[in-house]
């Protein structure tokens, strides 16, 4: 089965007067396991893909399921319950609960999720150690620097255990050293818990180190590389 | 970590904002809670001088007397109602009275005037025109055949202490009732209308002049505490040795009272609910500012799966938090204010004298009471909620993918 499906996928989105085609007709089929960059230039239709095949948009036309389950069927709530249980996603900055110390930003999820407290909290510590950021779990994230914030988002997205993580230019706003130290995370977390990573990104560091990269060009897809 | 962890932390986001929410909030409660103190102290203040100088708190009369005075509708045995008001639990004093229209003629004028038959013991308990004789003496039963006037009216007869004063009217049953009274003493309460016409004189003149036959036209009662008044009355009605006779509280004998202080109560309200509009306001800014500056945050949450119910749960939690802290601390203000000017009270400026002159306190005594250390609070907690709501429910609207792009 494959982790992700699109199929004939199109979004417009209107300006005032003046409607962009963000993505046109795209199909896409991605696998388990499978560690994606998705490429091009910036207004390509990188992330609008993105926002599709985690639910937080929906398409004009076409359809996209994750691990089967089809989009078109699911209510708005089902598709909260989608993300809570099975996709994660790291962000381009970061985006982490500024109340939040880095512990409580991914014991979050969690507690969405209704684990008890102390499994919760074990797992929040277990997910930060693995990221890098033993001894940091009580750091509010305005106490944190970019990279390791971004980490917390890496653990607050893998902490559910989901099967997909879509991350939106995650190294985007790192310097070389933290970004290829994140990529390095992820790619363990790649291979030691099989979770499917498709990222969008501009960097070349990022293209590099992925298994597979899909091009885009003026919300098509223009290339699809498996290495 | 819970949601009301998150919106705890979620306040103080902006300490300087919601700190002046919050006193916006406890100032609007502190006023109101003194305020609506100092409206019904200043109400009993008001009722408090009505009952001393003339109704009293209840009056038990014949049917239909207050309605259409008229002197054959007696209380014929006020020896009965009086045992029923003596153990009647609440009441504090009570008097017997008569009262009737005659004509009054000095030496050189004839005057239409109010006589009125009553006992000096009992009413100095009930009354006090006892204590606001300017000349002479209050009524004595040594001293039968002897009336005090108002000062108006002594005025108008041309009349004075220990001069004579003739009265002619009609007796209870229809006879001529004439006889000469003695001024003993001359009264003013200030109330140009009782000033004017009134008369008093011993009960037992009254019942000899005008045939009572024992029989008085009201029993005047005063309770222990003004808001006992309605307890009372309505265990005397329900008494059934009064079952024939009219039980009457302040309210029923002076209801002109009544309707001034609905009309106060009612300016009132309209300058309170213009206080709560204004605080509203300051709450929906609030409240505004954090969905439009948190919708980036909104979308992430909702990106990693929080439902927008929790969201808007946690956006009520923060207002509840800020309402129920400003109206705390309003609460306390209010109260320990209304407490500190209900022992000292509130001068009444030029009315002061004149109050002081009839017995009453020259200054006005917030009354703290639940009803008025709650009301207001419990106006500005739900028009609060109500408006908070507005804000919040703007996040079920959100998409994710657009939340996120706010700046």
């Amino acid at each position: 089965m494959n982790a992700v499906t699109v199929s004939d996928v199109s979004k417009i989105y209107t300006q005032g007067d003046v409607k962009v085609m963000a993505l046109n007709k795209v199909s896409l089929k991605v696998d388990a396991g499978e560690f994606v960059a998705i490429a091009g230039p910036s207004g390509s239709g990188k992330t609008t893909l993105l926002n599709l095949i985690g639910g937080l948009d929906s398409p004009d036309t076409g359809h996209i399921s994750v691990n089967g389950k089809a989009f078109e069927k699911m209510s708005s709530g089902d598709l909260a319950e989608l993300r809570l249980t099975q996709i994660g996603f790291v962000f381009q900055s970061y985006n982490l609960i500024p109340v939040f110390t880095a512990e409580e930003n991914v014991e979050y999820i969690l507690q969405l999720q209704g684990v008890g407290k102390k499994e919760r909290k074990q797992r929040a510590r277990a997910m930060l150690d693995d990221v890098g950021l033993e001894g940091k779990y009580d750091r509010k994230p305005s106490q944190l620097s970019g990279g390791q914030q971004q980490r917390v988002a890496v653990a607050r997205s893998l902490v559910s255990n989901p099967t997909i993580i879509l991350a939106d230019e995650p190294t985007a706003n790192l310097d070389s050293v933290n970004g290829e130290s994140l990529l390095q995370t992820m790619r363990e977390m790649n291979e030691k818990h099989n979770v499917t990573f498709i990222f969008s990104t501009h960097d070349a560091m990022v293209m590099e180190a992925s298994k597979r990269l899909i091009t885009m060009k003026d919300g098509a897809i223009a290339g699809d590389q498996v290495k | 970590m819970n949601d009301l962890k998150l919106a705890w932390r979620n306040i103080w986001r902006h300490t300087r904002r919601s700190i002046l929410t919050m006193m916006a909030i406890g100032f609007a409660s502190l006023l109101l809670v003194f305020m609506l103190s100092f409206q019904f102290g200043s109400y009993e203040s008001m009722i408090d001088a009505s009952v001393k100088l003339s109704t009293g708190h209840l009056q038990v009369q014949a049917a239909g007397y207050n309605e259409k005075p008229e002197m054959r509708k007696v209380v014929p045995n006020p020896g009965v109602v009086m045992d029923i008001l003596s153990r009647t639990p609440g009441i504090e004093a009570f008097t017997a009275r008569s009262q009737t229209f005659v004509l009054a003629s000095s030496e050189d004028r004839t005057r239409g005037i109010m006589v009125m038959g009553v006992n000096p013991e009992t009413e100095k308990g009930v009354l006090s025109i006892a204590t606001l004789i300017r000349e002479g003496e209050y009524l004595s039963p040594r001293a039968p055949n002897t009336v005090i006037i108002g000062t108006l009216l002594a005025r108008r007869l041309k009349i004075g202490v220990g001069r004579e004063l003739t009265i002619l009217g009609q007796s209870r049953n229809g006879s001529i009732a004439a006889t000469v009274v003695t001024v003993g003493g001359i009264f003013k309460t200030g109330i140009d209308e009782v000033d004017r016409s009134t008369v008093q004189m011993l009960l037992s003149d009254f019942d000899a002049l005008f045939a009572m036959d024992g029989a008085v036209h009201a029993i005047v009662a005063t309770a222990r505490e003004l808001l006992q008044v309605g307890e009372v009355k309505k265990a005397l009605q329900n008494d059934p040795g009064l079952k024939d006779l009219a039980v009457l509280d302040w309210v029923d004998l002076s209801p002109g009272l009544k309707q001034s202080i609905q009309l106060d109560l009612v300016s009132g309200i309209i300058m309170y609910l213009i206080l709560i509009i204004v605080v509203a306001f300051s709450i929906m800014n609030t409240f505004l500012m954090a969905v439009f500056e948190r919708t980036r945050e909104f979308g992430v949450m909702m990106a990693i799966g929080t439902t927008p119910r929790r969201l808007v749960k946690v956006m009520l939690m923060e207002s509840m938090f800020m309402t129920g802290m400003g109206l705390l601390f309003g609460m306390l203000a209010g109260a320990a204010l209304t407490q500190y000017f209900a022992q000292v009270g509130i001068p009444m400026g030029g009315a002061a004298d004149l109050m002081a002159q009839y017995g009453i306190s020259g200054r006005i005594f917030p009354r703290l009471s639940w009803a008025t250390l709650l009301i207001g609070p419990a106006m500005i907690g739900v028009v609060t909620f109500l408006t908070a709501l507005v804000p919040a429910l703007r996040i079920p609207g959100l998409k994710p993918a657009d939340a996120m792009k706010a700046v």
